[in-house]
């Protein structure tokens, strides 16, 4: 009987790591000394938010993940047949099945209090942002209207991809719109998409953190040349930016 | 068989006069006009599985076309067409109706000791609508212009006439609409069934879990299928009668269409995944020698994961932003408890047990497996954050090709091996089915492994072709799918050895629990000469290991409904 009190107590014990590594992770992701799991590191102050909120579910994941497979391997190896013998008949144990529900639950709400925070940041939209870039998808491109510059970049031609220019370290508000069918508006180094739907307008925030260029993509099957609807991002300085604009506002005159 | 404690229960008057009055006429007369539950219900499995090949090649096509960033294995359209029609036909014909048509026709109304489904017409004509619906289906690939080519979701505006024009997508729309009605016919008929037709003792407490879970996928259906149907009516009358559900010109709200068909489309997840935990909740207990490890925990879980399922349809919809966020990921987070639930249940049956691990407990840990990795990568996705990262991209794809074949096709096969003695009176072989088995979970780790990482680096889904950086894992992906594709060939190398070798399988050749084990390899036509007394979740285990049984002792004199 005592004996069985001291493996239970172990058992416990070893249980409620759960929910304590969580919490520890969450500090350990402070630190920001997890590897990447595969991600972007979301080139954005929004985007590395979300980054990191990828670390914590990683981590998470590998802790819950690797005692649910270790328990089965466990269970596998220790418990094949090895006889005719009629095992006990255990129909539950009341006490085991509360608690297999209730560390679940408490690690959800972990988990969704960070998603809560996450998503706010993510979700913002700024009242005074420096840069308004208004983007149409339509079958198949994109076109990007800086308003206060009367710049315009659209796709022109089956390789003809527009660039997505945008000043480091400056707060761009986007408004996303279709022309015709559901496209995702996707730039998978800002560890971000978002839909453009005819009939509905979407507001967005970026602020991108480094100098960088990438390829945007369309997410969503839109048709036939669903796979080429791609653009170019580039973030560049402040400066960059304003010759480029310059350059685009000459050409546009010329 | 003897029975312990009570005269054999006769089924039904006609019993007695069964000897010729009940013979069954053979071959292809008796597939066309039979109303037996057994003879639908294995016309529903095969079906589904010449389905499941069917799309199982379209999807060997896919990945050879994506083993090159620029592959002209198929054009642009065809790839559009053939990975529509490949999800269409594993949601809609495969994995549905193998389960709570197929596998649920044949053995809920044993497992509940009744002899026959409620409504055994209503039973036939469900499997002609499902039949014909699918073959309508494969029909579009015959029109000029190609099957419908707009994905499994079928969004609008791009299934409207303007953006789809041309008879494959109004032969989709029919086909699901057809499936659809089959669907919720043989919700209505299992529903009533197990309610009615239980067998004296057969309480709903003593009822196995798979019954349970048909119970709950079939008012599932009934929630979610009629709400997909009437979105189907409503898009065709778009297409064809100038209406303007879907269309921003006319006053219409596209994404209308998105909370329609997901409203259908989450629960339908669940309808497909509930019956084989179901058959899991069968497999491993009788293979570890134990009872199910908290019943009624289970019994709970699965109610929960029901009701759950009709309030998650949204977080197919984080990245449209016109839904409440932390509502639907609160909701989509939680659901992994009930689920995580019958894991650990899993887990803890096996748990003390004496576990065999033939074909079909190989396939049960192989779902359990492949399970638990899918259901990860669904709690990351179910944070909107994340979901915007990587919605719509390869992560995804993989996330739900491991959960799905995890239960459709691994689980299913589990129940497979262990009901086709049923079925049939022969046994597989083991040899082939290890080998399956193995192929196959080796194959599948290959496939969807690198397509997580894939989704991560920014490959969208839905594309034939793709930027060069993501050549390498495109290929081991596409191996790995060769290889699982090879491992299920050996279902059908399988199938025919029993066929041509056959080794007969006794009445209960697993020491099974329930009452199918009760009665013969394949049962009567009525399914039993008599019944074992029903005092428990495992009647043939207490009547075959009487000094281990969980039967309730009779009280002499008592009333037996009143349990």
């Amino acid at each position: 009987m005592s004996r069985r009190s001291i493996t239970n107590r172990r058992r416990w014990r070893r249980r409620l790591r759960g929910p304590a590594v969580v919490a520890a992770a969450g500090t350990v992701l402070a630190a920001c000394k997890l590897p990447t799991f595969g991600a972007y590191t979301g080139n954005t102050v929004q985007g590395n938010a979300t980054f990191h909120l990828w670390q914590g579910f990683f981590v998470a994941s590998i802790f819950v993940g690797g005692i649910t497979f270790a328990l089965l391997i466990y269970a596998i190896i220790r418990f094949r047949r090895r006889g005719d013998a009629i095992p006990k008949q255990v129909h539950g144990n009341t006490p085991l099945e509360i608690f297999y529900t209730a560390v679940p639950i408490l690690i959800v709400a972990v988990l969704f209090f960070f998603t809560v925070r996450v998503e706010n940041k993510v979700d913002a939209v700024a009242k005074k942002p420096a840069l308004r870039v208004d983007v149409t998808a339509f079958q198949w491109g994109w076109k990007f209207v800086y308003p206060s510059y009367h710049v315009t970049e659209i796709t022109q031609g089956p390789t003809g991809y527009p660039t997505l220019v945008l000043p480091v370290g400056e707060t761009s508000t986007f408004r996303l719109v279709s022309n015709d069918v559901v496209h995702g508006f996707d730039l998978p180094n800002f560890d971000f998409s978002r839909y453009a739907l005819p009939g509905v307008v979407n507001y967005f925030d970026f602020t991108p953190q480094h100098d960088a260029s990438f390829v945007g993509r369309c997410s969503h099957l839109c048709g036939l040349y669903h796979a080429d609807m791609l653009f170019y991002v580039k973030v560049v300085s402040a400066s960059q930016f304003m010759t480029w604009i310059h350059q685009q506002q000459g050409r546009a005159s010329a | 068989m003897t029975t312990l404690h009570e005269p054999e229960l006769l089924l039904g008057a006609e019993q007695p006069v069964e000897q010729g009055e009940h013979r069954e006429p053979g071959g292809f007369y008796r597939w066309v006009t039979s109303v037996d539950h057994k003879v639908i219900g294995k016309n529903y499995m095969y079906t589904a599985l010449v389905f499941f090949f069917i799309a199982g090649l379209m999807a060997e096509l896919m990945r050879t076309q994506l083993f090159n960033p620029n592959g002209h294995v198929v054009s642009l359209q065809t790839y559009n067409a053939l990975v529509t029609i490949h999800g269409s036909i594993m949601l809609y014909l495969f994995a549905g109706p193998i389960a709570f048509a197929g596998f649920a026709n044949y053995l809920v109304p044993i497992m509940i000791g009744a002899p026959d489904m409620a409504f055994p017409r209503l039973n036939s004509l469900s499997y002609w609508f499902y039949l014909f619906g699918g073959t309508t289906m494969l029909f579009g690939f015959l029109t000029a212009s190609g099957a419908a080519a707009f994905g499994w979701t079928g969004y609008t505006p791009l299934s409207t006439a303007t953006y789809s024009p041309g008879p494959g997508a109004d032969l989709w729309i029919a086909s699901v609409a057809m499936v659809g009605f089959s669907g919720i016919f043989s919700a209505v008929n299992l529903v009533t069934t197990i309610f009615y037709l239980r067998a004296p003792g057969m309480t709903m407490f003593r009822m196995p879990l798979f019954v349970w879970s048909m119970l709950i996928t079939g008012i599932l259906i009934l929630i979610a299928f009629p709400v997909l149907t009437a979105a189907l009516v409503m898009l065709y009358a778009d297409r064809h009668f100038g209406a303007h559900f879907f269309t921003v010109s006319g006053g219409g709200v596209p994404v209308m269409w998105q909370n329609l068909f997901w409203f259908f489309g989450h629960p339908e997840v669940y309808i497909l995944a509930l019956p084989f935990f179901g058959m899991i909740s069968e497999v491993v207990p009788v293979f570890s020698r134990k009872p199910i490890f908290g019943y009624k925990g289970m019994v709970f879980a699965t109610l929960a994961i029901a009701g759950l399922s009709t309030g998650v349809w949204a977080h197919h919809m984080f990245t449209t932003g016109t839904v409440l966020l932390p509502f639907f990921s609160a909701l989509s987070l939680l659901i992994a408890v009930p689920t995580g639930i019958k894991v650990f249940t899993w887990i803890a049956t096996m748990w003390g047990g004496q576990v065999k691990f033939n074909t079909s407990m190989l396939f049960a840990v192989g779902f359990i497996a492949a399970f638990v990795m899918g259901g990860i990568t669904g709690v990351m996705l179910a944070s909107p954050p994340i979901d915007f990262y990587t919605h719509d991209t390869y992560f995804v794809v993989a996330h739900f090709h491991q959960v799905l074949i995890g239960t459709t096709v691994f689980a299913m096969l589990a129940g497979f091996y262990y009901w086709y003695p049923k079925f049939t009176g022969r046994l597989l072989h083991e040899g082939i089915g290890k080998a399956h088995f193995w192929i196959s979970f080796i194959g599948f780790w290959i496939t969807y492994m690198p397509q997580y990482l894939l989704g991560l680096r920014g490959m969208p889904r839905w594309v034939g072709v793709y930027s060069p950086n993501f050549t390498f894992l495109n290929r081991v992906s596409t191996v790995g799918a060769y290889v699982l594709g090879i491992g299920m060939a050996m279902l059908i190398v399988n199938l025919y050895w029993s066929w041509r070798h056959p080794v007969p399988a006794g009445d209960n050749p697993w020491d099974g629990h329930t009452l199918e084990w009760a009665t013969s390899s394949p049962p009567p036509a009525h399914n039993f000469h008599s019944l074992p007394p029903v005092r428990s979740t495992r009647p043939v285990w207490d009547m075959n290991h009487p000094e281990h049984s969980d039967a309730v002792p009779v009280v002499t004199g008592g009333d037996e409904s009143a349990e």
